[in-house]
C-alpha cells in the first residue's frame, strides 16, 4: 500500500517540530532554514498552514529536470534527488507549480521532501496529527468520516 | 554542545558589536539563562546602579536547550536591574525570537551604555549591526514589526521590540516579541527604553548542534509523550491555555478582586476560559480563534482572539479586528477580577493595547485596581483622570486607562508609575499590592498559603513564576497540599523555587513542569551540552542561582525587612469561601524558610551556605 503526507492546517499549532525534525533527519542539524517542510502562519487570522511536496503523479520537476536527477521511489512513490546526477541548474525550482522544490546553498543542489525513504520525521514528530503519513488512494477518509458524522440522519432507520 | 559558546557585545554609547566567547566556567556552573545572565550581571555591574542610567546592563539570554528539537524549546529571558523593582529582574518570553537568535549562533546578547539617539540592532547570522531608529521611536511594538519585516524584506526575521511606554518611561514596560509574546515583568522594556534601544531584528541560518544527539532525540521523543499524556500539558492548556483556572482559583476562594479586598469575584465565569470558547457578539463567535504553540512546543496553551467587530472599543476602529495574542489568566484576572470588570471582549482589547504598547498587564490591572479604591475614597477626583470615573467594574475606565497608559499621557502617566508609587504619592501606600515595588499576581495569599511565602521571598518581587506552589495546593503536582495550612510550605516553596531556577536556566518552558521534574529535564540537558549533568549538579545549580539572586539584592540595599506582604493580606481576612476568616501565615512560614534555606534570623545567607555553593 503507498502512503501520502496528510496534512490538516485546522490542527497545526505552529510549533515548528516537523521542521525540527526534518532538519535533524535529513541533515544532522536543529535548523528549520534546512526543512524540507514548511509551516507559514497567517498572524492576522490565527492560521498555520504546514506545507510540502505533494509527490505529484506526473510531476512537473521531474519533467524538466535536464539530467533525469529526479527519480521515482518505487515504493513510497516519493521523487527523489539524486545527488550524483544533480548540476544544481534549479530549472525544476521553476518548473514546481507549488515552490516545493529548493536550491541549497551549501551543497549546489537542490533538496525537497522525499517521504524519509516511507517513515516521514515530521508526521511522527507532529503532536496534533496535523501531519499524518495515510493509505494514499484514502486520504480523504477522516474527511468524509467528519461530515459522515455531521449529516442529518435518524439513529434508527424508519421501517 | 547546546552553547554555541558565543557572546555578542553591544555598546550602546561607542556603537559597538563586538563578538566574545562564552565563559564557560561560569556555564558550568550556572548553565545558561537566567542563572548564566545572572552570573554577568553580579560579576559586571554594581547592584546600587540607578536601573535607568547608562550603567545599569540588559542581557539578552538563551539557554543551551533553547532552539533544539526539545519540547518547549523556545525560551529566552531579559537579565538586568529592574526599572520597577531596583531588584534583579528576569523575564522570560517565548514565541520565535529566542530560538532565531540561537540560530543565528549566539548565546546571549550583553547591552551596555546608552546610545546617542534612537537604534536599533539587527542581527543576521554572525553580522551584528545597530542601525538608525529614529523614524522607529514613537511607534507601537506592532507598527515598529511591521516596519522592520518592510525595510529588510525578510518574511522570516524576528523582531523584539518596546512600544511607545517603554520610551516614555512607564516603569512597567515590557519587551514584546513576534507582536504577542513578552519578557514581561519588571519594566525589562523601561531598561530598555532609557538605553535608547527600540527593537533587535534577528535572522539566523547556523542552526543548533548537541553533544549526543541520537541519545537527546530518545530522551526528547520519550518526554514528549510523558506531556502528552499529562491531564494538565496534554488537556488542560492546549484547550482553555491558563486561563483553565480562572473557575477554580476562583472555587478555591483564591482570586483576589476589586484589588484584593475579596476573594472571589462574581463575574469570574463571564471571564474564564470557557467563556473563551462560548459564541457571543454581533457575529456570534467565540472570542477564542484558535490555540498556538511557541517554538518547539507540543503544549500550545497560548491563546489567539478576536474583539468583536461591534463591541464599543473597537467600533470603525478596523486596526483591532485582527486575530492577536488573547487573554493568559493572569491578564484576565488583573484586567478583570482585580477591577471587578467581567466584559470579555473589554479585557481582550485591554491586553492588546498592552501587547502593542508593550507594557505589563499584571502591573497594569493590579495599579489601576489600586487607583479605584483611591478613586472611592475620594484621594484622585474626575479632574484629575480627565473625567473619567475610576469606578471597580467599569469597563470603560479599564480601556481608556489602557490607551492612556500606552502612550503615557494625562492620567496614564500617573499609572504609569505602578502601584507602589501611587498609593505613596497618594497617601496610602498599604494599598498597593506589590512587594519588592512588584504587584503580585492572580492568587490570593490567604485561600493558597504557600504563595504568601512564594510573594514575599521571590527576589525579583511578587511573582507566581518563581515557586507555583498551586500547582501543589490546588492541582496536586507532584502531590496534594492543604492550601490553608502554613505546615510544611517553606520546605515547599523552597523546593520549587530551586527547581524552577534551574529549569529557567535550560531554555524550556516553566509550564512542563505540571507534567516533567527535574528527573525529566537532566537526560535531555545532559544528552545535549558538555559534561556530565547530573541530577544532582541541576538540583545544586538551582540553590545556586537563588542564593545569587539573593546577594544581588542584599548588595541592592534589600533587607530580610522586604520578605513581607502588603498589610491586607496579612491583617484583613478572607471574607468568603473556603479560606474564610483566614489571613496569611507568613510569620509563622518565613522563620522555618530562612533556616531551611540556610541563612540567619535576619534573612541573609550564613558564609557556610555561600561555601557549600560555591558563591
Amino acid at each position: 500500500m503507498m502512503r501520502s503526507l496528510t496534512i490538516s492546517p485546522d490542527k497545526c499549532t505552529g510549533c515548528l517540530q516537523c521542521e525540527m525534525a526534518c532538519s535533524y533527519e535529513n541533515e544532522g542539524v536543529f535548523n528549520p532554514v534546512k526543512s524540507r517542510i514548511k509551516v507559514f502562519v497567517f498572524e492576522q487570522e490565527g492560521r498555520h498552514v504546514p506545507y510540502t511536496c505533494t509527490q505529484c503523479a506526473d510531476a512537473w520537476c521531474q519533467n524538466a529536470c535536464p539530467t533525469e536527477a529526479i527519480q521515482i521511489n518505487a515504493q513510497t512513490g516519493a521523487k527523489e534527488v539524486n545527488e550524483g546526477l544533480c548540476v544544481g541548474c534549479k530549472v525544476c525550482t521553476i518548473a514546481c507549480p507549488f515552490g516545493t522544490v529548493n536550491y541549497n546553498q551549501a551543497t549546489g543542489k537542490v533538496i525537497k521532501c522525499d517521504l524519509c525513504g516511507g517513515d516521514p520525521a515530521c508526521a511522527k514528530a507532529c503532536p496534533t496529527q496535523a501531519i499524518t503519513y495515510q493509505d494514499a488512494n484514502w486520504t480523504g477518509y477522516d474527511k468524509m468520516r467528519s461530515w459522515a458524522d455531521k449529516t442529518n440522519t435518524q439513529a434508527t432507520a424508519q421501517a | 554542545m547546546g552553547w554555541h559558546k558565543k557572546v555578542l557585545r553591544v555598546n550602546l554609547t561607542t556603537g559597538s558589536c563586538t563578538p566574545e566567547p562564552l565563559n564557560m566556567e561560569w556555564a558550568a556552573e550556572y548553565l545558561g539563562q537566567r542563572g548564566l545572565a545572572t552570573k554577568y550581571l553580579l560579576e559586571e555591574i554594581d547592584p546600587k546602579v540607578d536601573p535607568l542610567s547608562p550603567d545599569n546592563k540588559m542581557i539578552f539570554a538563551t539557554g543551551p536547550l533553547t532552539g533544539t528539537a526539545a519540547s518547549t524549546s523556545a525560551r529566552y529571558s531579559v537579565i538586568t536591574k529592574g526599572a520597577l523593582t531596583n531588584a534583579i529582574a528576569c523575564s522570560n518570553s517565548g514565541g520565535y525570537f529566542g530560538a532565531e537568535l540561537k540560530f543565528a549562533g549566539w548565546d546571549m546578547i550583553i547591552f551596555e551604555g546608552k546610545a546617542a539617539s534612537p537604534v536599533y540592532l539587527h542581527i543576521s547570522d554572525d553580522h551584528a549591526e545597530l542601525l538608525p531608529a529614529d523614524d522607529l521611536w514613537g511607534k507601537s511594538v506592532w507598527e515598529t514589526d511591521e516596519i522592520l519585516h518592510q525595510r529588510h524584506q525578510d518574511p522570516r526575521l524576528r523582531i523584539s521590540a518596546i512600544g511607545v511606554s517603554g520610551e516614555k518611561g512607564v516603569l512597567y514596560a515590557c519587551i514584546v516579541n513576534d507582536l504577542h509574546r513578552a519578557a514581561g515583568r519588571s519594566g525589562v522594556g523601561t531598561v530598555m527604553g532609557s538605553k535608547n534601544l527600540k527593537a533587535i531584528a534577528v535572522r539566523g541560518t547556523q542552526g543548533v548542534q548537541v553533544k549526543d544527539p541520537v541519545r537527546f532525540m530518545q530522551a526528547v521523543g520519550e518526554k514528549k509523550q510523558v506531556l502528552a499524556d499529562n491531564a494538565v500539558t496534554g488537556q488542560g492548556l492546549p484547550t482553555y491555555g491558563t486561563q483553565v483556572l480562572m473557575n477554580v482559583i476562583n472555587e478555591v476562594g483564591a482570586l483576589p478582586t476589586n484589588n484584593a479586598r475579596d476573594v472571589q469575584f462574581e463575574g469570574a465565569s463571564n471571564i474564564s476560559g470557557e467563556a473563551m470558547h462560548e459564541p457571543r457578539g454581533s457575529e456570534n463567535k467565540p472570542n477564542l480563534v484558535t490555540n498556538q504553540a511557541c517554538f518547539g512546543c507540543t503544549i500550545a496553551c497560548g491563546r489567539i482572539s478576536r474583539v468583536d467587530k461591534e463591541h464599543y472599543t473597537v467600533k470603525n476602529r478596523p486596526e483591532y479586528w485582527n486575530a492577536s495574542g488573547g487573554l493568559e489568566y493572569e491578564a484576565a484576572w488583573s484586567l478583570g477580577a482585580d477591577t471587578g470588570v467581567d466584559d470579555l471582549d473589554a479585557l481582550t482589547f485591554a491586553n492588546f493595547v498592552c501587547n502593542e504598547q508593550g507594557y505589563d498587564p499584571i502591573t497594569f490591572g493590579a495599579t489601576i485596581a489600586a487607583a479605584m479604591e483611591l478613586y472611592e475614597m475620594g484621594l484622585i477626583t474626575d479632574e484629575e483622570t480627565g473625567g473619567i470615573p475610576l469606578k471597580f467594574g467599569s469597563a470603560e475606565a479599564l480601556t481608556k486607562m489602557a490607551e492612556l497608559v500606552g502612550k503615557a499621557e494625562g492620567f496614564g502617566k500617573t499609572l504609569g508609575m505602578g502601584s507602589k508609587r501611587l498609593c505613596e504619592k497618594y497617601g496610602h501606600p498599604e494599598l498597593s499590592m506589590s512587594v519588592k515595588g512588584q504587584e503580585f499576581p492572580a492568587y490570593d495569599p490567604r485561600g493558597i498559603q504557600g504563595m504568601g511565602l512564594t510573594y514575599a521571598t521571590s527576589n525579583r518581587g511578587a511573582c507566581h513564576l518563581r515557586s507555583y506552589t498551586v500547582a501543589s495546593e490546588i492541582l496536586g503536582i507532584p502531590e496534594k497540599t492543604d492550601p490553608l495550612a502554613t505546615e510544611g510550605k517553606a520546605g515547599l516553596v523552597k523546593a520549587f523555587q530551586d527547581a524552577t531556577a534551574a529549569v529557567d536556566s535550560t531554555g524550556l518552558c516553566l509550564f512542563t513542569t505540571f507534567a516533567w521534574s527535574l528527573d525529566d529535564f537532566q537526560p535531555q540537558v545532559d544528552a545535549a551540552c558538555e559534561g556530565e549533568w547530573t541530577l544532582e549538579r541541576l538540583s545544586e545549580l538551582g540553590e545556586r542561582i537563588w542564593n545569587m539572586e539573593r546577594q544581588f539584592n542584599m548588595a541592592a540595599g534589600f533587607t530580610g525587612k522586604d520578605d513581607t506582604l502588603p498589610k491586607r493580606l496579612r491583617k484583613e481576612a478572607a471574607k468568603t469561601g473556603p479560606a474564610k476568616g483566614k489571613v496569611n501565615g507568613l510569620k509563622v512560614m518565613l522563620p522555618e524558610y530562612y533556616q531551611l534555606r540556610g541563612w540567619d534570623e535576619k534573612g541573609v545567607p550564613t558564609a557556610e551556605t555561600l561555601q557549600r555553593l560555591g558563591l
